[in-house]
């Protein structure tokens, strides 16, 4: 049995202390409210741990330097917020495309444009998965306590190198500026994935040619692998086939499929008091905590309110929602933003029940209350 | 015997003539096909300048032992 | 043993794909043939390119290379080198790339004095996409974004790199390839930030519509409008119009940046290592 640790931590300090934990070495950031705190704690801890951060000159160069640093076969990650997070979107499509491990973490803040620097949002899930141009995979994770934070950190860098695709944190200004206690598991007894490597011989090894689960076995540069990588369409030899028509197709069906395919693996929802819930919440990051908080309430009028919880953005957990759809009258969806994640929530189980958006959207949290007023209202 | 010789990658040769018009002595012609072809080798001096200004890596010039 | 560029090119991939009478291959040459006669053990080279066609340069050569971003690759380039100090770490860019979407990471990388070696291609062109004026297009030229002559202003590369910090600056062109070859292999000597700027042809793009119909004569332009620096100051103002100076420009000795970063690590173990560390 290992040893716990109790601690009071910020959201954004329990990010940069798991990053550590899981084995990244490279930090690249530029400064932007309300995710710097991330960047603050790496300056001091990489360098104690032979890692290396480094204040880059914008957030585009930022992505830059932490995909190039992880094609040099070193566990990397990044932080930033809402105009930041559009910044780095060209080379994130890069990294998914090349298939380079690398985690986004994206504090979330009001917007659109500057909005809201200081204050929280959920209005970035859709760019997560869309933001980047091209119908590229991602993997996207919301915490909702400064533990879970600590724990999507590690599997975050966990998926990245399972799947050698970016991975995304949507974090908010409230968990990323929360502090509160969290009691973290052993360091050593935490799982951690390392990106497989090919045992063929460089002068068989093909960088893009996929084992049975879609990902291709990485080589470091400089033992003797003399590839080339390009983010134009390519072949299993990395080489341009900006023509190829076979070789597209099948290159984008393999790079949705391997994130396809560990779905299960991925997706992490929490089904809280749904087993005889007349009524469900779905929620995920700041929102869960208000929505935790009226099923407890709630439960004590004796309305059966329930909550799906999701710490998986996507792949969205269309499994927990169509699970339930038939039992609930209702699911109540709310969000810091107009309505988003509220969409794929009604693709499911809008012939089944109602889905009912509760949104909000400037800088204030949803309430508990708020929450329960809709429950009342769809009851 | 010339004191050099001369590889021409013809596939390689994408026409542009910078070699010939280049070369101090008049060694190098273009083909039929304007690919680069070399006649008065006797003449080279071996300068390379065909070589490291052949933006096609089409010639290569050896010397000979 | 003379070094030839055909012993470094990854075969299957050739011929290239650069039009005829193309700039890059010649420069491309030059560097590989610096690195030959250094005697780099080539599975420690890195060669990364951005977009256009000096990205192109990469992926025919064999050594280990990624193309990245427009723009962008010196900033992958400094993630690398930071995660791989001991590789020899090589940029090739173009004036599209380099010093228009990347000009902001050229400023930046020269200031840290990273050990990167950069060569920057400068043909007067965005040439990949059809003859598109970029800020090194001399003023009044023909682009196809410049029917009537561009009205902008150009300015020297080399000059922003060594206000920037560059501890390497140097020019060349393709007609002085010779020049050219030795300016790369000081380049990749230096123990820092190294910047060669090559004065290329874009005769496709460019030349044709800028009274230049033929490689010939965009390399005797080259010819006729470089004077060596060494050449220089014995030339007066009047002799100089006109004219852009060949040569090194910059060579100054100053810590590098993995360097000191690397001595700030020791510093920051001594601090005491953090307690989730495995």
């Amino acid at each position: 049995m290992g040893k716990k640790q109790v601690k009071l931590m910020q959201g954004n300090e329990a990010c940069a202390e798991a990053a550590i934990v899981a084995g990244a070495r490279f930090f690249a950031g530029y400064p932007i409210t309300p995710a710097t705190e991330i960047a603050e704690t790496l300056a001091k801890l990489l360098p104690q741990n032979g890692g290396t951060f480094i204040q880059m000159e914008d957030e585009i160069a930022s992505m830059a330097a932490v995909i190039g640093a992880s094609i040099g076969g070193v566990k990397s990650m990044t932080a930033t917020s809402g105009p930041g997070f559009t910044l780095k979107q060209e080379n994130l499509g890069y990294a998914a495309m090349i298939e380079i491990p690398c985690v986004i973490v994206n504090v979330q803040r009001g917007g659109p444009s500057t909005g809201l620097p200081t204050l929280p949002a959920q209005m970035d899930v859709m760019q997560a998965r869309w933001g980047t141009h091209g119908d590229h995979p991602i993997v996207v994770l919301s915490p909702s306590t400064v533990y879970e934070f600590y724990i999507l950190t590690i599997k975050a860098f966990n998926f990245a190198e399972m799947l050698r695709t970016p991975v995304i944190i949507l974090s908010d200004a409230i968990v990323g500026h929360l502090r509160e206690k969290v009691v973290l598991p052993d360091p050593s007894e935490i799982e951690i994935v390392n990106r497989k490597k090919t045992d063929v011989s460089p002068e068989k090894f093909l960088p893009f040619k996929a084992d049975e689960d879609g990902v291709p076995p990485f080589a470091n540069y400089g033992e003797g692998y003399r590839y080339h990588m390009t983010s134009n369409n390519h072949d299993e030899s990395g080489a341009p086939a900006t023509n190829n028509h076979k070789v597209a197709d099948a290159l984008l069906r393999r790079l949705h499929n391997k994130v396809e395919k560990r779905r299960s693996e991925i997706i992490i929802t929490d089904e809280i008091m749904m087993d005889d819930a007349e009524v469900a919440v779905f929620a995920y990051g700041c929102t869960a905590r208000s929505a935790f908080s009226a099923v407890e309430i709630t439960r004590e009028q004796g309305i059966k309110l329930g909550l799906i919880k999701t710490q998986t953005l996507w792949p969205f957990p269309y499994e927990a929602i169509k699970k339930y759809a038939n039992q609930v009258k209702a699911i109540i969806v709310p969000e810091m933003n107009m309505g988003q994640l509220v969409g794929e929530v009604e693709r499911v189980a809008c012939k089944d029940t109602k889905v009912t958006p509760l949104n909000k959207f400037d800088g204030r949290m949803i309430t508990p209350e708020e929450i329960i007023s809709t429950v009342k209202e769809v009851i | 015997m010339s004191k050099f010789n001369f590889i021409i990658n013809k596939k390689w040769c994408k026409t542009c003539k910078i070699c010939v018009d280049f070369c101090p002595k008049n060694v190098l012609f273009l083909d039929e096909n304007n690919k680069v072809e070399v006649r008065n080798i006797d003449d080279c001096t071996g300068c390379m300048m065909c070589e490291y200004r052949c933006p096609d890596y089409a010639i290569k010039v050896e010397v000979n032992e | 043993m003379a070094v030839h560029v055909q012993e470094y090119l990854r075969l299957d991939k050739m011929p290239h794909i650069w039009c005829p009478g193309c700039g890059t291959g010649i420069v491309d040459g030059a560097l590989v043939r610096a690195i030959g006669n250094l005697g780099y053990n080539r599975d420690n080279v890195m060669v990364i390119t951005g977009i256009g066609c000096s990205a192109r340069s990469n992926a025919i050569l064999d050594f280990n290379t990624f193309q990245t971003t427009h723009g962008r690759a010196l900033s992958f380039a400094t993630g690398f080198k930071l995660a791989r100090p001991e590789m020899k770490v090589i940029v090739i860019t173009g004036d599209g790339d380099g010093s228009g979407i990347g000009g902001n990471h050229l400023i930046h990388t020269a200031r840290r004095n990273i050990d990167i070696t950069t060569i920057l291609i400068n043909n007067s062109i965005y040439g990949m996409t059809g003859g598109q004026y970029s800020p090194l297009t001399p003023t009044g030229s023909f682009a196809t974004t410049a029917p009537y002559g561009t009205v902008e202003d150009t300015f020297d590369v080399c000059k922003l790199v060594e206000a920037a910090g560059a501890t390497y600056v140097a020019r060349s062109t393709a007609y002085h390839v010779t020049l050219l070859e030795q300016l790369i292999t000081s380049a990749l000597e230096h123990k820092g930030f190294s910047f060669v700027e090559a004065i290329t042809q874009c005769p496709i793009g460019y030349g044709r519509r800028n009274k230049m119909k033929t490689p010939t004569e965009m390399l005797k332009w080259q010819k006729d409008h470089a004077v060596n620096i060494k050449a220089a100051s014995r030339l007066s103002e009047e002799q100089l119009e006109g004219k852009f100076l060949i040569g090194e420009f910059v060579v100054k000795n100053k810590a590098e940046y993995t360097e000191k970063y690397n001595k700030l690590k020791e510093e920051a173990k001594k601090e005491g290592d953090f307690n989730g560390k495995i």
